[in-house]
């Protein structure tokens, strides 16, 4: 058993960052244990994306080849995971912590008896393996203890993507063609499809003020409104006001909704659990207004007012308009 | 349609969380629990299928006797009955352990469909519905907002990243994990809080469900995160925090 397994998401042959932020893990643990990093692409047409992939310092590219593997089934994917697991026996296990994985991984190493550490964020050496509890306020580190392969699954933007140190010659490539048969699939996939026609374009605004679950009643909204207005922001919201319906979907901030890097991103009762924050960490300028000191918003941002928005906020918009005169 | 919705009880997300003295897990002195979110969608959904098509909605769940605060909840807010496992040692178990819980109890009860939110408020494994599914070899589905009973099966709404969806259509009995915000939570009636009081809720032990076996991972410490920017905090009144952060929008982010 050994070597360093890294899965490469591709959707219609693009790798998004997340899976070279997978190499880099599995780079990083191939840096405690000398072992070689092996990455994997799993579909029906992976020669150009595993070309790519290639160029990358790894020893190999394995192709996972299938018709059935055209479009992703959570029963093609770990049926043919299985099998290559099974063929190469690596230590450890690597993927991006996407929607997809999320979808397939946990099963994954449950059907070869074991437990998949999830979304982790920094690895140690042991290696261990920290990942956030309760919201983010937390971490736990986490250690495997079975003679199975570890599997691990990273969080978006934890890991550093060297860019500088390019293979010397392309990794060789070879192609595994699991054994598959269409009985064996039991869901069938639709095409994705956009929610509603997005009239927000939140992802070019410049100012954005956004509001979270703080701000308690969907009457209060008016306070961070009129915050936005005397700004000149947008304004957007994390998962939970839209889940209430108080503002509409295409306003989240969020894994599961837009991604935003504007100059200045204002935090109003945002706490900062990780699905919001992967969506706007990018910003240039984050200020947070929360009561709680140790809500993981302020380990991201560059300005924090701790007190109670129903007060702060009124405040701040009286400041902006005066400053504006 | 037997529907068996899967929850969990999860310090309140308010909490101010203080590292136990062992430093292996949370101080659970003076913390409040509540029903994990995406459980209280998975739940909705729940009975607004069995509204539809008629059935059964049994609430299933393992944990220390607290929990059981919990479930009266669910049954308030309209499931038939419940199932408790006890379970004490639910924190050092890892997401296949407490998965085999789950599926040995849903097993004795041949569902139609097994139900739990995505992930959970304190670990955040988001990992314990697919696992139920591979242990019961049962098709599975994840991040679903919407779900459609048909002719010979479901035709579910997933979510996936940054504003896409898909429909998914697959047979039944399946697994599926609720992703919030698909419909609209009911609070529970008087009425309801009354007859949950008479309601049936099974007690099981995790010994007697047999699922016992060594954690393949383990949560060795829990420590404070390490900040990734120093922040600068803005004292004073909430006048004062508000002018000086005008200060610094207009002379060093250049926005006012």
């Amino acid at each position: 058993m050994s070597g360093i397994l890294v899965v490469v998401e591709q959707r219609e042959g693009r790798i998004a960052r997340i899976s070279w932020e997978a190499v880099a893990a599995g780079q990083r643990l191939a840096a405690q244990t000398g072992e070689p990093v092996t990455a994997v692409l799993i579909g029906s047409e992976t020669e150009s994306p595993a070309a790519e992939v290639a160029t990358r310092p790894i020893a190999r590219v394995i192709r996972v080849e299938h018709p059935l593997l055209a479009h992703y089934t959570a029963d093609g994917f770990i049926l043919a995971l299985q099998q290559l697991i099974e063929n190469e026996r690596p230590t450890q296990v690597v993927l991006p912590h996407t929607y997809q994985v999320r979808d397939y991984a946990p099963a994954l190493a449950a059907r070869l008896g074991e437990v998949l550490i999830s979304d982790v964020v920094d690895i140690g050496d042991g290696p261990v393996f920290t990942r956030q509890l309760m919201q983010g306020r937390l971490n736990g580190i986490y250690k495997h203890q079975s003679s199975g392969p570890c599997f691990v699954s990273v969080q978006a933007g934890a890991f550093r993507v060297e860019v500088a140190d390019a293979a010397t010659a392309p990794a060789t490539i070879t192609t595994f063609a699991p054994t598959l048969e269409a009985g064996q699939i039991r869901s069938k996939p639709g095409e994705p499809f956009r929610g509603s026609t997005q009239t927000v374009d939140l992802g070019s605004a410049q100012l954005i003020v956004s509001v979270g679950r703080g701000i308690k009643e969907a009457e209060n909204l008016t306070l961070v409104q009129e915050l936005a207005t005397a700004l000149g922001a947008e304004l957007a919201a994390s998962r939970p006001i839209c889940d209430n319906g108080w503002l509409p979907m295409e306003r989240q901030v969020g894994s599961s909704g837009q991604t935003v890097a504007p100059k200045l991103y204002l935090a109003v009762g945002i706490s900062g659990a990780i699905q919001h924050l992967v969506g706007m960490k990018g910003s240039q300028c984050i200020v947070a207004i929360n009561k709680d000191p140790d809500a993981p918003i302020f380990e991201v941002a560059d300005y924090g007012i701790v007190g109670d928005l129903f007060e702060v906020v009124p405040a701040l918009t009286e400041a902006i308009k005066a400053a504006r005169q | 349609m037997k529907i068996i919705v899967a929850i969990k009880q999860v310090p309140d997300r308010d909490a101010q969380f203080r590292i136990d003295a062992a430093g292996k897990w949370i101080d659970e002195t003076d913390l409040q629990f509540a029903l994990n979110e995406s459980d209280a969608y998975a739940l909705e959904e729940a009975l607004q299928l069995k509204e539809k098509h008629g059935g059964e909605v049994i609430v299933l769940s393992a944990g220390p006797e607290r929990i059981g605060q919990t479930i009266r909840e669910a049954l308030a807010k309209g499931a038939d009955r419940a199932i408790n496992i006890a379970c004490d040692d639910l924190g050092t178990r890892d997401a296949l352990g407490v998965a085999r819980l789950l599926a040995a109890a849903a097993k004795q009860e041949s569902p139609d469909l097994v139900l739990t939110g995505l992930q959970s408020e304190d670990l955040g494994l988001g990992q314990t519905g697919v696992i139920v599914a591979e242990l019961l070899g049962l098709p599975h589905a994840t991040l679903i907002l919407h779900v459609e009973k048909t002719e010979t099966g479901l035709i579910v709404k997933r979510e996936l990243e940054e504003g896409w969806f898909q429909e998914i259509e697959m047979p039944t009995p399946a697994v599926l994990t609720i992703q919030s915000g698909g419909n609209k939570l009911r609070y529970a009636t008087l009425m309801g809080i009354k007859k949950a009081k008479t309601k049936e809720v099974r007690q099981l032990s995790a010994a007697e469900l047999g699922a016992e076996a060594a954690p393949v991972v383990v949560l060795d410490r829990v420590t404070l995160p390490h900040k990734q920017k120093s922040t600068q905090i803005l004292p004073g009144s909430p006048k004062e925090a508000a002018a000086a952060l005008v200060e610094k929008l207009k002379f060093e982010v250049r926005v006012l």
